[in-house]
């Protein structure tokens, strides 16, 4: 449910309590839906009027002047948004093409829709909407205009039950291995054996980077519990610093989340003398003293290879029209996604090389079939219930583990707390 | 679990005690604000940038009252001058207030702000149960238990307060006895707007610690429904402040202890506690309201 949905809400059923409360028969007059005013789109250079586009091929977004990007919040949260804003920025740099950036954009069709039939209306060809639930008014977008390309950030497009589109895909990057290498460290390094997660909706990424944390944890610390809460809101800070102190209460002293503004939970557990562990975006500056480490986004050079590709008209033949999805396991990728974040001083050296271990051992490829040997999700893998989810032997890919953990499905044993 | 549930109660409802109350006394006089929350927006959003720019958490939370202040002000004018509908005025200055912080914000999101800090009261914070829960909050706290009973004894112990009580039960009465209840209508919308800017000021800089868009998300239509749950009696408020964040702790630890509720139910809970006592309070409630507030839905515009 998103803020702006939720206000309405709240707002509606004030006002009819008031009216209630009051003893009236006569219903307020309410103008009952509030525009989307947040959405604020502004462009890095002035729009120049484009003139039609002279495409000498058919393909989507070949020749493309203009990219642009959703983002669910604003480009400033110290998370998602932010660590995507400044990786579309850096290329446009790299490839010449004007990126203008549309902030705050809710997860529906009726606001995200107009966003981007705006950016087309601008000349933009290709678009990144770069919030898990912007994908339905993607594949709308995707759908109405064959010649812009969609690329969307965090869904699947075998999804669909239409089938895939020639102008639409959808990419991720494995960002539950920097967070089991964090966990590594949150498992050395916590007294309680206790470590609190603030989560938003249990989405298949977001079970994943709470499983790989235990899971991580556990290696060096077999006691070790994580304890997952839900805000239902990707960014409400208000009930973040609720459900951080909530954690803290219940003795957790490391806390780590996955939210898309990531500032309040890390500041109040600095202020409690708790550790933090980062998310998205490196934020140690916010915590000198609990500051252990984080996994941020590098989407730069996947941003820059997309375009490049879309530019030169190959979309279609290329691997990101489809599911696209990169992490350490591609040991011969061009690139890879994330980097663990700087230490904070309270990682002791032991620690450090733990995690430096354990961060050479996802590049291992032994067999040499250009897949890293080791899998945090290897089986056999069981849930909290002991049902076995991923069975003895098996080594889920990275698609595959998006729909073996689908929303609200299961967590590993040793993560406490309610699931979906 | 009672003890974390009434210590969340008192955190998290801080910002919304001192907007119920502001607007019990708004309320009182017989104007409806539903601005508030864009009165909170911007106590919060000055709150933060004047603790920025300043260094003082003290001075944001100065600034946070002014701002509130001014932008209900707006209101005031609109419809205490105009005679505008109220309802209406109300949501359209909350959306100036959202739209004009998220403009003026922007600058302020990735910026740290030095916030109020927790100050345990020697001796009363090792009191068992009552200690953690009273006497171990940031200063915006300690005042906001005041603020309560400080509005109860000016609304029904000073002249000023008796004014506005019948600017809001029976403005005519007040018109012969020659004071202006425009004037006294004035001063309790900027009361309301004052206390709710002091809210978003302890939501920004004391408890969130962040400057965030729109991060009030509703709290402040929670206090005007919760001003009617309290039957306009500012020590009961409280309560409903309360109830509301206690129920918002509620949920995360029953989430924590893993309860095997969907989270979105658990979500609602809050909003479902604040209705189900709203619906029941308001029917025997109802000759609370003051006068000049049932004006306003009967007739469908303003108080006479």
């Amino acid at each position: 449910m998103s803020a702006l949905f939720k206000r309405t809400l709240v707002l509606l059923l004030t006002l009819s309590l008031v009216a209630v409360a009051c003893g009236s028969d006569a219903e307020p007059e309410v103008a009952a839906s509030p525009a989307p005013d947040e959405v604020a789109a502004t462009a890095d250079e002035p729009a120049a009027a484009v003139e039609e586009e002279t495409s000498v091929s058919d393909a989507c977004g070949a020749d493309a002047t203009k990219v642009g990007f959703l983002y669910v919040g604003p480009k400033d949260d110290f998370g998602y948004n932010q660590a995507a804003y400044e990786a579309a920025v850096a290329m446009g740099e790299a490839t010449g093409v004007e990126v203008i950036h549309a902030e705050n954009v809710p997860e529906t069709i009726e606001d995200a829709v107009p966003v981007m039939e705006d950016m087309i209306a601008q000349g933009a060809t290709i678009l990144f909407p770069t919030s898990f639930g912007h994908f339905l008014p993607a594949v709308e977008i995707a759908k109405q205009n064959p010649d812009v390309c969609v690329v969307h950030q965090g869904q699947l497009e075998s999804s669909l039950e239409e089938g895939p589109l020639d102008n639409l895909g959808t990419y991720f990057s494995s960002v539950f291995e920097p967070v089991y290498l964090a966990g590594i460290a949150a498992g050395a390094t916590t007294e309680t054996d206790v470590m609190g997660f603030v989560y938003a909706f249990a989405i298949p990424q977001t079970l994943q980077n709470i499983n790989a944390f235990a899971l991580g944890a556990q290696t060096v610390n077999p006691d070790a519990t994580v304890i997952a809460v839900s805000t239902a809101d990707w960014c409400d800070p208000a009930k973040q610093a609720q459900a951080a102190q909530t954690l803290l209460d219940q003795g957790a002293d490391v806390l780590t989340q996955h939210q898309d503004c990531t500032k309040t939970i890390i500041e109040v557990a600095e202020a409690a003398g708790a550790y933090s562990v980062g998310y998205h975006y490196d934020a140690s500056e916010l915590a000198p003293n609990g500051w252990l480490t984080g996994s941020d986004w590098a989407w730069t050079e996947l941003y820059t290879d997309i375009v490049e590709t879309m530019v030169a008209g190959d979309f279609v033949e290329s691997e990101y029209n489809s599911d696209y999805r990169i992490g350490y396991r591609d040991v011969d990728a061009p690139f890879v996604a994330f980097a663990p974040s700087v230490w904070g001083d309270a990682v002791d050296a032991e620690t450090r090389a733990l995690v430096e271990t354990a961060y050479d051992g996802f590049f291992a490829d032994e067999d040499g079939d250009g897949v890293g040997d080791f899998n945090v999700f290897a089986g056999p893998l069981a849930d909290r219930d002991g049902t076995v989810q991923i069975a003895d032997g098996e080594s889920p890919g990275y698609i595959e583990l998006d729909q073996l953990m689908g929303f609200g499905s299961w967590f590993v044993d040793g993560v406490e707390g309610s699931l979906g | 679990m009672l003890e974390a549930i009434l210590i969340g109660a008192v955190r998290g409802g801080t910002s919304m005690v001192f907007a119920t109350v502001g607007e019990t006394v708004c309320e009182r006089s017989g104007v409806i604000n539903l601005g508030v929350e864009g009165s909170m927006l911007a106590g919060a959003l000055t709150a933060y940038a004047v603790g920025i720019e300043t260094g003082s958490p003290w001075l944001g939370a100065l600034a946070a009252v002014v701002a509130g202040l001014l932008l209900s002000m707006v209101h005031a004018f609109m419809v205490i001058r105009r005679r505008a509908n109220q309802i209406a005025t109300g949501l359209a200055v909350t959306f100036l207030g959202l739209g004009a912080t998220s403009l003026f914000g922007q600058g302020y999101v990735s910026q740290g702000v030095k916030a109020f800090t927790t100050h345990a009261v020697p001796g009363l914070s090792d009191l068992p149960f009552l200690g953690p829960i009273l006497f171990d909050h940031d200063p915006l706290t300690y005042l906001s238990f005041g603020v309560a009973p400080a509005a109860w004894w000016f609304l029904y112990r000073t002249g000023l307060g008796l004014r506005i009580r019948a600017a809001g039960e029976n403005p005519e009465v007040l018109e012969t006895m020659g004071t202006s209840s425009e004037r006294v209508r004035w001063i309790a919308v900027a009361v309301g707007g004052g206390l709710a800017g002091l809210g978003g000021a302890q939501l920004a800089t004391a408890f969130a610690r962040t400057w965030s868009e729109d991060m009030i998300a509703g709290r402040g239509f929670i206090a005007v429904a919760l001003v009617i749950f309290a039957g306009w009696n500012p020590l009961v408020t409280v309560a409903g402040a309360y109830l509301f964040s206690g129920a918002v702790a509620f949920q995360l630890e029953l989430q924590a202890r893993g309860a095997e509720v969907s989270i979105f139910l658990l979500d609602a809970i809050p909003y479902i506690a604040v209705l189900a006592v709203l619906a029941g309070m308001s029917g025997r409630r109802r000759h609370a309201a003051p006068e000049a507030l049932n004006a306003v839905f009967d007739a469908g515009t303003q108080p006479a």
